[in-house]
């Protein structure tokens, strides 16, 4: 059944929706779409250590982006920039030692529109297995400690004080994000894992008034962005990652519906 | 219970610094089972710091800080709920605790705010959002319960209703209360305990031996400090918490 190299991609992005709707909406609740964009950002460093050592690339890219996230904590201790300018330092010196690194190993044909955008045509069986076991370690895990982690969420010295230990749970929330990134290069590309992450929990936002429903809610607008877009990526032959994103800003745009609706009714 | 069971939290000559200055020094303290104690002081004299060392929130860079219980509830001074995060009353209610409607309907209904249940975090006034707060603190039926500033907000009348609860809560759960607060009315006259500070405590003991302390007449000055205490004062009538007049 998975013969079909469209198929296997339908599979895997939508295995991949269904990790990226919960974590995208704890992103977007702790400002840390930006953060996403790093981990994506250092991704590329991940891709190029995993060919020079022929490592698996998931693997590659989630140990480069835990090391990352450890760093920006470090970092964090050691200086007083903002968050924001620590994030960009480590993007892009982490994308030109990926992209200096690439050019030393010219003996090996890279695909970097394939990395960057993503490719259908390179998903395989393996990684439909890598994507549906990994993802359900993902959201087995989330499971297992979103009520501590949606209490440091809401309020760190709330959830600190009541004994939740916002820490760990934030760190072990990073390794997680880390993880989904890996999970999900191939078929989005680094530079738009986080606007699977970001659009479609957005897009919830607008039309749901609780956490969990805006958690199922940006899954579905998840699924129907990966299934539109790998339908029209077929169609017109465009990258799958594009494609899967503009899909998902339509659907953001036509959830701003209700509220406009709503904000008219109540004039 | 010997006393000594009852101790519910110790700082011994606490401190915290946070380059370049110490926030608070000095601090000793202790919290009992159906105690209240208080901590008064200007803005910026570290009674928030203090609260947040006996909650664990902030270590003592000096000194040490020894807890007898693990059941503590928090209203902290201030909280920012951002309009992404879609919260209603009860997904806040039970944020850091199982409760099923009735117990969640029960704490709400003791600040009175029961109506409040499924409205939107972002939707409420400040005195509301107090009242959730307090009742989200109650419903964990905490040994020690940490408020800082649970009043700010709040109308006239509801700061009475407020300070009656929080009177009732320690008799009711017999636990211990460690309150930050500006109103001098109600620290004198309901508290157990006064700690005044200012980068260091000033002075503390019983709200009658503070108020005749040096120390604390000279950071609240004399007038204020004489013409406050112990203001008691009776109405004819009571308001239910949406400003009607209830017979």
């Amino acid at each position: 059944m998975f013969d079909d190299f469209f198929t296997r991609a339908l599979v895997t992005g939508i295995g991949i929706a269904i990790i990226t709707g919960p974590l995208g909406c704890l992103v977007i609740w702790r400002r840390l779409s930006y953060f996403g964009d790093t981990l994506a950002h250092s991704a590329l460093l991940g891709v190029t250590l995993a060919y020079a050592f022929s490592l698996n690339i998931a693997f590659s890219v989630f140990i480069i982006s835990a090391v990352i996230a450890l760093l920006l904590l470090n970092l964090q201790k050691r200086t007083r920039l903002a968050g924001d300018s620590l994030l960009g330092l480590l993007a892009h010196s982490t994308l030109a030692i990926g992209l200096v690194l690439m050019g030393f190993l010219s003996s090996i044909r890279f695909d970097i529109m394939g990395l960057l955008f993503g490719d259908i045509l390179s998903v395989t069986v393996e990684d439909i297995a890598l994507v549906w076991i990994g993802g359900s370690v993902i959201l087995g895990i989330l499971y297992f400690i979103w009520k501590s982690l949606f209490s440091a969420t809401v309020n760190f010295d709330l959830a600190s004080a009541e004994g939740m230990q916002p820490n760990i749970y934030n760190m072990i929330f990073t390794l997680l994000l880390a993880g989904v990134i890996a999970l999900s290069i191939k078929m989005i590309g680094t530079l738009l894992i986080t606007g699977l992450l970001i659009i479609p929990a957005a897009a919830s936002r607008n039309i749901t008034n609780n956490p969990k429903q805006m958690v199922f809610v940006a899954i579905l607008i998840g699924i129907l962005s990966v299934t539109i877009g790998l339908f029209t990526s077929l169609e017109l032959n465009t990258s799958s990652g594009p494609s899967i994103i503009v899909i998902a800003l339509i659907l953001f745009i036509i959830s701003l519906i209700p509220l406009e609706l709503r904000g008219k009714l109540q004039k | 219970m010997s006393s000594k069971n009852n101790l519910l939290v110790n700082l011994e000559n606490a401190g915290v610094y946070k380059s370049p200055k110490w926030l608070i020094r000095g601090v000793s303290l202790e919290v009992r089972r159906g105690q209240i104690v208080t901590l008064i002081g200007p803005n910026g004299s570290g009674k928030t710091t203090t609260a947040k060392m006996v909650l664990s929130i902030l270590e003592p860079d000096e000194g040490s800080m020894k807890r007898y219980t693990d059941k503590i509830a928090y209203v902290p001074q201030k909280i920012n709920i951002d309009w992404t995060m879609p919260l209603r009353v009860v997904d806040f209610m039970r944020l850091t605790n199982n409760l099923n409607d009735n117990e969640v309907s029960e704490s709400l209904n003791q600040t009175g705010v029961e109506k409040l249940f499924n409205e939107q975090i972002h939707g409420l006034s400040g005195g509301e959002f107090q009242r959730v707060l307090l009742a989200r603190a109650i419903a964990k039926k905490p040994e020690l319960l940490v408020l800082d500033e649970p009043v700010q907000g709040v109308d006239f009348n509801g700061e009475i209703d407020l300070y009656n609860i929080i009177k009732n809560i320690s008799a009711n759960l017999n636990c211990g209360i460690l309150l930050v607060s500006h109103d001098l009315h109600f620290v004198m006259s309901a508290t157990d305990h006064v700690v005044c500070l200012n980068g260091h405590i000033c002075c503390s003991g019983k709200p009658s031996t503070v108020i005749k302390d040096k120390a604390y007449i000279e950071l609240f000055g004399e007038h204020r400090s004489k013409t406050l205490t112990y203001y008691q004062h009776d109405h004819d009538h009571t308001h239910n918490s949406d400003g009607s007049v209830s017979s």
